[in-house]
């Protein structure tokens, strides 16, 4: 059992143990051994087709694990659904947006608040006074939520109408709606202009200190990962390569191979 | 032997929706579109023959052929006037077109040869042979080998001809196929006119066995073979061909065994189950979203 | 009715705006036709069809519900309204003797049409919800047809000594003074007539009420969200098969109501009447009144409706012309070179077009 028993006082908000995925005979991922603290800003790297998002989507139980444990908030993971993923407090975004295109921005933030503030169907359809409470602070909350983001302005848009760097910001206001401990954001500036990802570098920080949570990003933007995250993972043909602080994995001669090449 | 001779009639009932089920199952798999007025091509193919038998007294291999190209010309006809135009509209308003074209053909027919039923003329051998106890029709062993014959044919030209080979390769990827140089239009239009050039056999065989001709006379074979080829999994031919066979045999030990008056449903029940337990139909393929 | 105008006066935007005009639409449409006939001017064709029409508007609404907003294709909305109808007969008839006034008896046999299509709708959507695009399409076809093959096979007779059920053969006796609710496949018969069009239209606004209360809501937003993308829906939280469900259940409980009102329009009503053309139809109205849509679903109903009594006068010819007129419509909506071309046509004189 190779254990990272070099866990600290505090006890990690994720808990990856020996995680693997097979598909058919394809190991997409294996071994993988990592921790997110609270209030971290961890990156997962590595050249294309490393395993990264197969790490998210087995992260959201979007796939099952083959082997390992998943541990999130001291509690296993192994059963539940995306749906009680996201309810248990992680959230998350896509490489390939995915985003409720024929709703206008502020309802796509809105559905995020769909289990933070609930009420019934019957209260919807009787409109009883707990649904114009509801509403209102749903609609406060999202609101609240498109200004972090800078998206106040597009709010009645059709998100699909949204231009990309700003469909991408959607994407996080309405992951952040959920209300999660831990944000997972998968290549969160790509197709952005450096200007844009100077932007959301910022965003992504004034979000983690004000909601208190842990975030961990898949990101090719060199620039953006050195810049903001405390520790980074190094995935390589789903295996981890090498994990530490920023200056760590810059100057990691295995970490550089993978990248460059032999 | 009861048991045999219902599943010889149940393999004949199923050899007429696998057919029409085969022309269903290749208009999705290559037009990803539920042509609702395939039934209805059934109906046309029969009042031609029907006309061809007795108001042209054709004989009947001729009968077959003229219904067989009418449906064909009327078939790419269809594609071309109704969905052609709708190659890139959403596929609720093909269903809906497709629809439409169903209403036009069941009306047209009603004002050009009114909406009372004519009896099909017995053109096929009505004997029998003795199979042990079981007797069999005539009819029913033919209508059996052409569903073979068809099977084999179809598959032959899918597999071994290079039009085949486009339509596999339009199933598989429209947009692709047409950078590799395939004319999808054209490989549409084909498509459309093997599945209604089948139709017309189709109905010859289903108006030999049922001999009544009439406007309507086609929806609920349609429903049925639609069924069938979804049974089998929406867009594979053997699984058409498998559907069709099933579901003729569900139907005739149905009704002999249980309830003629449930037959329908319990035809129904079963392709429920089968969908619960396979979601995409026996041969169908599994649809993987990639996240 | 007061509440609504409080509702409407909290939301101004465009949406809300949409559904004022539904509501609108209908309060108007149902005075100019009391204006009609209460000055005799509208033919007996005409008054004959206006409970029918509000069924199946009412039914449309649902369906859009389901189609237009769950975006799931549904092909046997026909068998829920069948089931509203036939149980909204049952109930009728059982109650004849106790409640002898004919409205609350019509609005008890709504209500219990609504909850058996609504069981049926739920016990129908375990499976069906399961199942993805065209394949749930086909299974909701499919129930469709067992529905309808269970109301040709069902006898429900009530006498002195209670109710008598039998399946596929009639096997009771009733007793003198006894009455044959459902018959088989000749359906009910002799059924007494309470249904009335002021009801039909307070039912169409009661549909109008639960499916815009239900759409700008929080379920009404999931809905949509598992609509537009099942994955994302998911990772924020969005139990799919459950959302989908309610459209499903709600859906199937408008159909109902509309078809306990439909049932008690008509003296006879046999278990055919409620087919697969009934469904497609319905979907028809649906599809030509716009996906979400549900003034658009109310026009195109009563259009459809109207469009081949309108053309009575070419007699043979009127569902011909039906037929290419629900294809153009298509086709000139949905192909751009043919929609340029029409509005082309109309330049100038009128706005919008098609």
């Amino acid at each position: 059992m190779a254990d990272n028993t070099d866990k600290s006082v505090k006890a990690p908000v994720l808990d990856v143990q020996e995680l693997g995925i097979d598909f058919g005979g394809l190991t997409a991922v294996n071994d993988l051994n990592m921790q997110v603290y609270d209030g971290e800003i961890v990156g997962l790297i590595g050249p294309n087709g490393a395993g990264k998002t197969t790490v998210f989507n087995l992260l959201t139980k979007v796939y099952k694990p083959t082997r390992g444990k998943i541990y999130f908030d001291g509690k296993d993971t192994a059963g539940k659904s995306v749906v009680d993923i996201n309810k248990a407090g992680i959230a998350r975004t896509f490489q390939n947006i995915r985003l409720f295109g024929n709703l206008t921005v502020l309802d796509n933030v809105k559905t995020g608040f769909h289990n933070v503030i609930p009420y019934s169907p019957i209260t919807a359809i009787l409109r009883l006074p707990k649904y114009f409470s509801s509403e209102k602070e749903i609609n406060e909350k999202a609101m609240d939520l498109l200004k972090i983001m800078e998206l106040d302005k597009y709010a009645d848009y059709k998100a699909s109408n949204l231009p990309y760097g700003a469909q991408r910001r959607l994407e996080i206001a309405r992951a952040l709606a959920t209300n999660p401990k831990l944000l997972l954001l998968d290549e969160p500036a790509a197709g952005m202009n450096p200007q844009e990802t100077a932007e959301l570098m910022d965003m992504i920080r004034f979000v983690r200190d004000h909601f208190k949570i842990a975030v961990l990003l898949i990101e090719h933007d060199m620039k953006l990962v050195m810049g903001i995250c405390e520790r980074i993972t190094v995935l390589n043909y789903g295996m981890m390569l090498a994990q530490g602080t920023p200056e760590e994995i810059q100057s990691n001669p295995e970490v550089i191979k993978a990248y460059l090449g032999d | 032997m009861q048991f045999l001779s219902y599943l010889i009639n149940g393999l004949g009932l199923g050899s007429v929706y696998a057919i029409i089920a085969l022309g269903y199952t290749m208009v999705y798999g290559i037009a990803k579109m539920l042509n609702f007025a395939h039934g209805d091509i059934i109906m046309v193919g029969a009042y031609i023959a029907f006309f061809a038998l007795t108001k042209y007294a054709l004989p009947f291999p001729l009968a077959v052929l003229t219904a067989v190209v009418v449906c064909t010309v009327l078939g790419v006809l269809i594609e071309r006037l109704a969905y052609k135009p709708l190659r890139q509209a959403p596929s609720l308003a093909v269903l809906i077109t497709a629809i439409g074209v169903s209403y036009f053909l069941q009306n047209g027919a009603q004002i050009l040869w009114s909406s009372s039923s004519k009896v099909f003329p017995s053109a096929i051998s009505t004997g029998s042979i003795s199979l042990g106890s079981a007797s069999v029709s005539y009819l029913t062993l033919i209508t059996i080998a052409t569903c073979i014959a068809v099977m084999i044919c179809l598959t032959l030209f899918i597999n071994r001809t290079k039009t085949g080979s486009a339509m596999r390769a339009c199933s598989e990827d429209k947009g692709a196929s047409m950078l590799m140089g395939i004319n999808v239009n054209m490989i549409i239009s084909i498509t459309f006119a093997i599945g209604s050039g089948l139709a017309a056999i189709a109905s010859v065989l289903l108006a030999s066995t049922y001999p009544s001709v009439y406007p309507t006379m086609g929806s609920m074979p349609g429903i049925k073979a639609f069924t069938a080829a979804v049974f089998g999994g929406i867009g594979s031919i053997p699984g058409a061909f498998i559907g069709g066979l099933l579901l003729g045999i569900i139907e005739i030990f149905a009704k002999a065994y249980i309830s003629t008056q449930l037959s329908d449903a319990i035809v129904f029940g079963v392709l429920i189950v089968i969908l619960l337990i396979k979601p995409t139909g026996l041969l169908g393929k599994k649809i993987n979203v990639k996240v | 009715m007061k509440e609504k105008s409080s509702i409407f006066s909290r939301f101004g935007d465009k949406q809300h705006r949409g559904r004022l005009m539904s509501f609108v639409l209908v309060i108007i449409a149902y005075i100019a036709v009391e204006v009609l006939v209460k000055t005799g001017n509208l033919g007996s064709m005409f008054s004959s069809l206006l409970v029918p029409i509000t069924c199946y508007v009412v039914a449309a609404i649902g369906l859009n519900l389901n189609v237009g907003i769950s975006g799931e294709l549904n092909l046997g909305q026909a068998g829920f309204m069948s089931v509203g109808a036939f149980c909204g007969i049952c109930v009728s008839g059982i109650l004849a003797g106790s409640v002898t006034a004919g409205i609350p008896r019509l609005i008890i046999a709504i209500i219990c049409g609504a909850v058996l299509a609504a069981v049926f709708g739920f016990l129908i959507g375990i499976p069906v919800l399961k199942l993805q695009g065209d394949y749930l399409a086909i299974v909701t076809l499919a129930f469709g047809q067992i529905i309808k093959s269970i109301f040709m096979n069902a006898y429900i007779g009530i006498d002195t000594d209670g109710l008598h059920f039998s399946f596929v053969e009639s096997t009771f006796k009733l007793q003198p003074g006894g009455k044959m609710l459902l018959n088989g496949p000749m359906g009910a018969t002799g059924t007494q007539k309470i249904a009335n069009f002021t009801i039909g239209t307070i039912l169409v606004i009661v549909a109008l009420f639960v499916v815009y209360n239900l759409m700008f809501s929080r379920s009404g937003r999931a809905i949509m969200a598992a609509r537009d993308n099942r994955i994302a829906a998911e990772s924020v939280g969005i139990p799919i098969s459950r959302t989908k469900m309610l459209a499903f259940v709600t859906s199937a409980a408008l159909a109902g109501a509309a078809g306990a009102l439909y049932g008690l329009n008509y003296s006879t009503l046999v278990p055919n009447k409620f087919d697969f053309n009934t469904s497609i139809l319905i979907l028809v109205y649906v599809v030509l009144g716009g996906l979400g849509n549900m003034t658009g679903t109310i026009i195109s109903t009563v259009v459809l409706i109207l469009l081949p009594e309108l053309l009575r006068s070419l007699q043979d010819y009127r569902m011909l012309i039906y037929a290419v007129v629900l294809i153009v419509i298509m086709l000139v909506t949905n192909n751009e070179w043919l929609m340029t071309k029409w509005k082309s046509l109309f330049a100038g004189k009128a706005k919008g077009g098609a």
